[in-house]
C-alpha cells in the first residue's frame, strides 16, 4: 500500500459516483495532488451508489438537471458504460396524460427525441404490459442504464494513472480541522484513522453521511437519509430468454410512483410511493454492522405491499416471481429535492457535492471540478443546486425532514411550476403579517418568507375590471383573476406591496468604495443618495446576480436583492470581502422592513403623510432620502419594478406595522389597495420587460445579451470585467426579447397560458428548435399576462437574426404550438409606457 | 400428512454483532429480523413434503408480537396454519421453559386437529444456539428425534432421515409421529413470490398465551469477542506486483 500522505492539495471524501468522477475531472483540470478517501472497501464502499438502479430518464422540466443529466450520459457513453435501452413512462390517469404533454414540451425544449404512445404501442415495446390499466405512454429512446461502479473505478484509475490521485479505502474520517481564515474558518487538515492529511481544500461527497462529515468542520449540508424501497423479482422465462441485461425499455409506472427495470432474468421493482421513511445519519449502521451494506437497510415489507399489487396489475407475471432481494435503500433528500453543491457557507475551502443521483453524477463531477478550478462552472448555472441557497432556518433537521417528507412522494408526482409547500409555513413572516392575514392574503413562499401573492379582499375588483378566469384547471392552478384586477387597480389608483422578504445587506468602512466597485459592473462611487441597479458577474462574465445598491453615506452602501437569491448573494459578497478588515458586512434583512407604494396616486398619498417634498424635482427617480412618514423614520427610494410612480419605503422592522397602518389609513381617498407579488413579480414586471435573476439572468448569458450593458464601462476593476470587455468587442449572438402571443387558442378551442417555467421552447415558424451559435436553446424565461395592454407576453433569448420586431415564431406549451411575434428586444423591453413617463411622473 | 415446523424470529446481523448495554440482548437498532436459516430449510422441506405427499404445514413460533412477521413469511413460502405463542418479556425464555411452552402448544394443536406426523425444528437457533429445544420437546412428547438432518424421505408410516457425518451418512428410519432437527443445506429454500407475499397478509394467525415453568438456565451476559482486525495489503497492480507476490509466497513457504 502506498504510504499514507501527510499533505495534499485536495482531499475528496467519499468514493461514490460523485467523488470518483470529481477526482477524475480535477485531475484533467490540472489538480496534481488529490487524495480520495472512503471508509468502505472499493469498488463498492457501501454508499447509495452501490445499490442504485442506475437508470437515466433524461427528460426533466428543469434545465439545470437536464444539463447535468445529458452531460452525464455523454460521459457514460464515452466510457462505454452506458446501455441505451429506451424507457417508457406509462399513465393510468388523464392528469398524467396531460403531464406527458408537458414532458413532450420539455423534451422538445432540450432536444431529446421522445414520443407519446397509445397503450397498444406501449405493448409493442413491452409485450408483458397490461394495456387495459394504462391510458398511454411517454417514450424516450435515449433512456439508458449505466454501470456506476465501473464508471467510478475507471474514473479513479484515470486520475491515478495520471499520477494525480492517491486512493485510500477503508479509511474513516474522524475530524476536519479548521483554523481562522480571512472572514471565517478555513479547512486545514483531514484526520483519519490512518493518519492526518494537511490540505488546502476538502470536498464532502459522502452522500447520506455528508451532514455528519460537514459537522466535523462546523458546516452544514442540509440533507436527510431517506428510504427508497426496491425488490428484485424473478426469474422470468420471458426475460431469461432475451439473454440480455436489458432487452426491454425500462418502464416507469408514473401514477403508482413505481418502476420496473429488467436486470437480466429478473425485474427490479422500485417505488417512491411508500410512506416517507427518513433516518438520521446516526441510525445508519457501519459497514461491519450492516447485514448487507450500510445503505441497504432491512426491507420493511408492509410498506411495499401496495406497490407489489400495483406492479402485478401492470405486469401480471410479476406475481409469480420470487422476491430474491429487497431493501430499504438509502438515498439523500434535501429540503427542495435539488442537489447541494458548491462551497459551504460556513467554512472556507470546504465544498459539498451531495444529494446527487446516478443520472447526474459524472456531470456533477465535472461541474464541481470547474467550479473549484475556475470559480464558476460551465456545465450549467447551478443556482438551483448551490448549497448557499438555503437560509439558516432551512438548514436544520426540523426543516429538512419536514420538507423531505413532503416531497418524497412527489418524486414521480405531477408538480405544478407554481406549487407551494404545505409544511414549515409561517416560519418567517414580515411585521405586517397580522394585517395581510386580515385582508385574506394568499401567501407564496419566497426564500422561506411568507409573501402575499394576492388578496382575497380584492375579489370585488375582478368584476370591476372584468377579468376572466382560465378554462384549463392547470393554467388556473395557484393563480387567480384577482391578480390581474390588482394590477389594473394599481395602474389607475394606488397599490401597497409587502416587500418584507427583500434581502438587505449593508457594507461599510474605509475600504468600501473599492470593494463595492470590485463586486459589480456599474459604477457605485456616486453621490450619497444615488442608487445603482447593476449586474453582478462571475469571472466568466455571466450573471451571478442583479441587484440594487443605495449609497447611504460616503462609506456605507445598502445592497438590496430578492428573497430567492439572498443566500447566494450574501455568500458572494462575504466571500469577496477584503481580508484587511476595511469593510464590514452586515445582513440587515431581519431589521429592515420594506413596503412598496406605486400607482398614479401613490406619490400624492405619501405626500399626505410627510413634510418632505416628494416631487420629481426635489426627489428625482432613482434617488433616496431619509423621510419621516407619519413620524416614522424611513429611507424612501424612488424606483419601480412595476412601471408606475412610487417608492420603496424602508423602515426599521419595529416600525413596519405602524408604517403599514399609516399608509392604509391614508389610503381611502386614493383608493389604495394592497396588491400581491403576482403583480410585483410578474405582470407589472413583464409589462416593463424587467429581468429576473434565475429566469432571464443566469451565468450563461451576459449583460450585453440581457440588454443590461451600459454604453461605457467604468474605469474601476470588477469581477468579470475581462470577460465583459471581451464580450463587448462583438455584437451579441443572442438577445433577450419580449414576445407577444398572437393567439392563445388551443386545439380544443379555448385559451391556454404558458407558465414561463423555463421548459417551453420558442420554435421557428416551421416548428424547429432554435439554438444559438453558443448552443443555447431559445425558451420562455418568463410568461405572464400584461393586463394593461391586453396581451399575454413571453420573455426569451433569441439568436440575433430572429430578434427583429414582428418576427413570427411559435411557442410550445403542453405539446401544442401557438403563434408569437417579437415585440421588443435590446435594452428597453417595455411594452407598457415605453418612455417611462409614468414612473417619472 | 400433518407437519409442524417450529421457527424462531432472530436478528439478521452483519459481521459485527453489537450487544445491548445490559449485555442481555443483541442490539438490533440497525437490524432486520429473519427466521433462523436451519428453520427456513425446515419450512422448505415441509412445504416440499406436503406438495409431494399431500397434507398441511403448520408453523409455530414463540416470541414477541413482532414474530408475526416470521409467520407471515412462512405463509408466503408454503405454510398453512400459524400459531404465535407470545413472549412479551423482551428476553428469550430459557430452553426448558421454551420447550415446555412448545410442548403445551403442540398438545393443544393436536387436541384440536389431530397428531402431527412430523415435527421439524431447525438444528439450532441462529442467535442463542442452544441445541436443546427440539430434543426436549421430542422427549416430552415421547417421540423419536434425530438432529442434524440433511435429507428426509417418506415411506408409508415411517420416514428415513439422513444425517451427514465425516466421511458419509447416517441413515435413520423412524416411525411417525417423529421429530427431526433439520440442518441448512438439506434444500435450497424458495423465496416468497410477490403473490405469496400478498396472500400471506391474509393468513390467519392464532395468538396464544402459555404459562410454563422456567428452567434453571439463565443468561448472565453476552460478550462480544475482540474483533480480529485483518489488514488487506495491495501488493501492486499489473505486472509490477509480481515480485512482491513471489516474495510473499516464498515467505509463506509455498514456493
Amino acid at each position: 500500500m502506498s504510504e499514507f500522505p501527510k499533505e495534499a492539495q485536495c482531499v475528496v471524501i467519499g468514493a461514490g459516483i460523485v467523488g470518483n468522477c470529481l477526482v477524475s475531472h480535477l485531475s484533467d483540470m490540472g489538480w496534481k495532488d488529490i487524495v480520495l478517501l472512503d471508509k468502505g472497501p472499493l469498488p463498492n464502499p457501501g454508499g447509495s451508489t452501490g445499490h442504485a438502479s442506475n437508470f437515466i430518464f433524461p427528460v426533466d422540466h428543469s434545465k439545470e438537471i437536464v444539463d447535468l443529466t445529458l452531460e452525464s450520459q455523454r460521459q457514460y457513453e464515452e466510457m462505454g458504460l452506458q446501455n441505451t435501452c429506451g424507457g417508457i413512462e406509462v399513465a393510468r390517469t388523464p392528469e398524467r396524460m396531460e403531464e406527458f404533454k408537458r414532458r413532450m414540451t420539455s423534451a422538445k425544449c432540450w432536444g431529446i427525441p421522445s414520443s407519446l404512445l397509445t397503450p397498444s404501442e406501449v405493448k409493442e415495446f413491452v409485450p408483458f404490459v397490461s394495456e387495459d390499466v394504462i391510458l398511454g405512454g411517454f417514450y424516450t429512446p435515449s433512456v439508458s442504464a449505466v454501470d456506476s461502479l465501473e464508471t467510478g473505478t475507471q474514473m479513479r484509475k484515470k486520475a491515478q494513472d495520471a499520477g494525480h490521485l492517491a486512493v485510500f479505502a477503508n479509511t474513516e474520517v474522524l475530524d476536519i480541522e479548521t483554523s481562522a481564515g480571512r472572514n471565517k474558518p478555513r479547512v486545514t487538515a483531514v484526520v483519519t484513522d490512518k493518519g492526518r492529511i494537511e490540505c488546502e481544500t476538502v470536498v464532502i461527497a459522502c452522500g447520506v453521511w455528508s451532514p455528519r462529515i460537514a459537522e466535523m468542520a462546523g458546516a452544514t449540508i442540509p440533507l436527510t437519509p431517506a428510504v427508497h424501497q426496491m425488490a428484485d423479482v424473478g426469474p422470468f422465462d420471458v426475460l431469461v430468454e432475451t439473454q440480455q441485461e436489458l432487452a426491454y425499455p425500462i418502464v416507469r409506472d408514473m401514477d403508482t410512483f413505481c418502476y420496473e427495470r429488467q436486470t437480466a432474468g429478473s425485474m427490479e421493482v422500485g417505488s417512491y410511493a411508500h410512506r416517507p421513511i427518513l433516518h438520521r445519519v446516526d441510525e445508519i449502521p457501519s459497514n461491519e454492522e450492516a447485514a448487507l451494506s450500510p445503505t441497504e437497510m432491512p426491507f420493511t415489507a408492509d410498506d411495499f405491499d401496495q406497490q407489489m399489487e400495483e406492479a402485478i396489475e401492470l405486469m401480471e407475471f410479476l406475481g409469480d416471481g420470487e422476491i430474491k432481494y429487497a431493501i430499504n435503500g438509502l438515498l439523500s433528500l434535501t429540503p427542495d429535492a435539488n442537489p447541494v453543491l458548491g462551497p459551504t457557507v460556513e467554512v472556507e475551502n470546504l465544498w459539498s457535492a451531495a444529494a446527487v443521483w446516478i443520472k447526474e453524477g459524472p456531470g456533477v463531477g465535472r461541474l464541481m471540478a470547474e467550479w473549484m478550478t475556475h470559480g464558476y462552472p460551465h456545465v450549467t448555472d447551478p443556482h438551483g443546486a448551490d448549497i448557499t441557497r438555503f437560509y439558516a432556518q432551512q438548514r436544520n433537521v426540523h426543516h429538512i425532514e419536514a420538507r423531505a417528507e413532503e416531497h418524497f412522494n412527489k418524486t414521480y408526482g405531477i408538480v405544478h411550476p407554481r406549487e407551494q409547500w404545505a409544511t414549515r409555513r409561517g416560519v418567517t413572516n414580515g411585521p405586517v403579517r397580522a394585517r395581510t392575514d386580515a385582508l385574506g392574503a394568499f401567501y407564496f413562499e419566497a426564500g422561506g418568507w411568507e409573501r402575499p401573492h394576492w388578496y382575497e379582499s380584492n375579489a370585488d375588483l375582478v368584476e370591476k375590471y372584468a377579468i376572466e378566469g382560465r378554462e384549463h384547471e392547470w393554467d388556473g392552478r395557484w393563480w387567480t383573476p384577482i391578480s390581474d384586477a390588482e394590477h389594473l387597480h394599481m395602474r389607475q389608483h394606488a397599490a401597497l406591496v409587502d416587500l418584507s422578504a427583500f434581502q438587505i445587506f449593508e457594507v461599510a468602512g474605509p475600504g468600501v468604495v473599492s470593494y463595492i466597485e470590485k463586486m459589480v459592473v456599474n459604477k457605485c462611487d456616486l453621490p450619497v443618495g444615488s442608487s445603482i441597479y447593476t449586474p453582478v458577474l462571475n469571472h466568466s462574465g455571466g450573471f451571478r446576480s442583479d441587484l440594487t445598491i443605495l449609497r447611504l453615506a460616503s462609506d456605507r452602501f445598502r445592497i438590496i436583492t430578492g428573497a430567492f437569491d439572498g443566500g447566494r448573494d450574501e455568500y458572494w459578497f462575504r466571500q469577496n470581502l477584503p481580508g484587511d478588515g476595511t469593510v464590514h458586512f452586515e445582513n440587515r434583512t431581519n431589521s429592515i422592513c420594506t413596503l412598496g407604494v406605486w400607482g398614479p396616486r401613490a406619490v400624492d398619498l405619501l405626500s399626505e403623510l410627510t413634510e418632505t417634498d416628494l416631487s420629481q424635482t426635489s426627489f428625482p427617480y432613482g434617488s433616496h432620502q431619509e423621510v419621516l412618514i407619519a413620524g416614522i423614520p424611513t429611507e424612501m427610494f424612488r424606483v419601480s419594478y412595476v412601471g408606475d410612480a412610487g417608492f420603496e419605503v424602508y423602515t426599521p422592522m419595529q416600525h413596519g406595522l405602524a408604517l403599514w397602518d399609516a399608509i392604509t389609513d391614508a389610503g381611502p381617498p386614493f383608493d389604495l389597495r394592497p396588491v400581491g407579488a403576482a403583480v410585483y413579480g410578474t405582470s407589472g414586471r413583464i409589462e416593463k420587460g424587467y429581468r429576473l435573476m434565475g429566469s432571464e439572468l443566469e451565468d450563461e448569458y451576459t449583460p450585453l445579451e440581457a440588454g443590461l450593458a451600459r454604453p461605457k464601462v467604468k474605469a474601476a476593476d470588477f469581477i468579470g470585467k475581462d470577460a465583459y470587455l471581451e464580450e463587448r468587442k462583438e455584437e451579441p449572438c443572442a438577445q433577450l426579447c419580449v414576445l407577444v402571443m398572437e393567439d392563445l387558442t388551443c386545439d380544443a378551442g379555448y385559451e391556454r397560458f404558458p407558465m414561463g417555467a423555463g421548459n417551453e421552447p420558442i420554435l421557428t415558424a416551421d416548428g424547429s428548435r432554435i439554438v444559438d451559435v453558443k448552443g443555447r436553446v431559445s425558451r420562455v424565461t418568463t410568461a405572464g399576462n400584461a393586463p394593461s395592454i391586453g396581451k399575454y407576453l413571453l420573455m426569451a433569448y433569441l439568436p440575433s437574426n430572429l430578434c427583429e420586431l414582428d418576427t413570427k415564431l411559435l411557442v410550445m406549451y403542453q405539446n401544442e404550438t401557438y403563434p408569437v411575434k417579437v415585440a421588443a428586444s435590446g435594452a428597453n423591453l417595455a411594452l407598457f409606457d415605453q418612455s417611462n413617463e409614468r414612473m417619472k411622473a | 400428512m400433518r407437519i409442524l415446523v417450529c421457527v424462531k424470529r432472530v436478528p439478521a446481523p452483519g459481521s459485527r454483532i453489537n450487544v445491548t448495554e445490559n449485555g442481555l440482548n443483541v442490539d438490533t437498532a440497525h437490524l432486520g429480523f429473519t427466521t433462523s436459516p436451519h428453520e427456513e430449510c425446515a419450512l422448505e422441506e415441509a412445504a416440499q413434503l406436503a406438495e409431494q405427499h399431500g397434507g398441511s404445514v403448520s408453523v409455530l413460533t414463540v416470541g414477541p408480537a413482532e414474530a408475526e412477521e416470521q409467520l407471515r413469511y412462512a405463509a408466503s413460502v408454503g405454510g398453512n396454519e400459524f400459531t404465535l405463542v407470545l413472549n412479551d418479556t423482551g428476553q428469550d425464555w430459557d430452553p426448558q421453559r421454551t420447550a415446555r411452552t412448545i410442548t403445551e402448544a403442540i398438545a393443544q394443536l393436536e387436541a384440536d386437529s389431530g397428531v402431527f406426523d412430523l415435527i421439524l425444528f431447525g438444528n439450532e437457533s441462529a442467535d442463542a444456539g442452544g441445541y436443546q429445544v427440539g430434543v426436549r420437546v421430542a422427549v416430552a412428547l415421547d417421540r423419536p428425534m434425530v438432529n442434524g438432518i440433511k435429507g428426509i424421505e417418506i415411506e408409508d408410516s415411517s420416514l428415513v432421515a439422513n444425517r451427514e457425518v465425516d466421511g458419509g451418512l447416517e441413515v435413520y428410519s423412524l416411525l411417525t409421529p417423529a421429530v427431526l432437527g433439520v440442518k441448512e443445506g438439506i434444500n435450497l429454500p424458495r423465496y416468497p413470490t410477490m403473490k405469496g407475499r400478498l396472500a400471506s397478509k391474509k393468513a390467519d394467525i392464532q395468538v396464544a398465551q402459555i404459562e410454563a415453568l422456567p428452567g434453571p438456565q439463565q443468561l448472565v451476559r453476552l460478550h462480544r469477542p475482540e474483533e480480529k482486525v485483518t489488514e488487506t495489503e495491495v501488493l501492486g497492480t499489473g505486472p509490477d506486483a509480481a515480485s512482491r507476490v513471489v516474495d510473499l509466497l516464498d515467505e509463506l513457504g509455498v514456493l
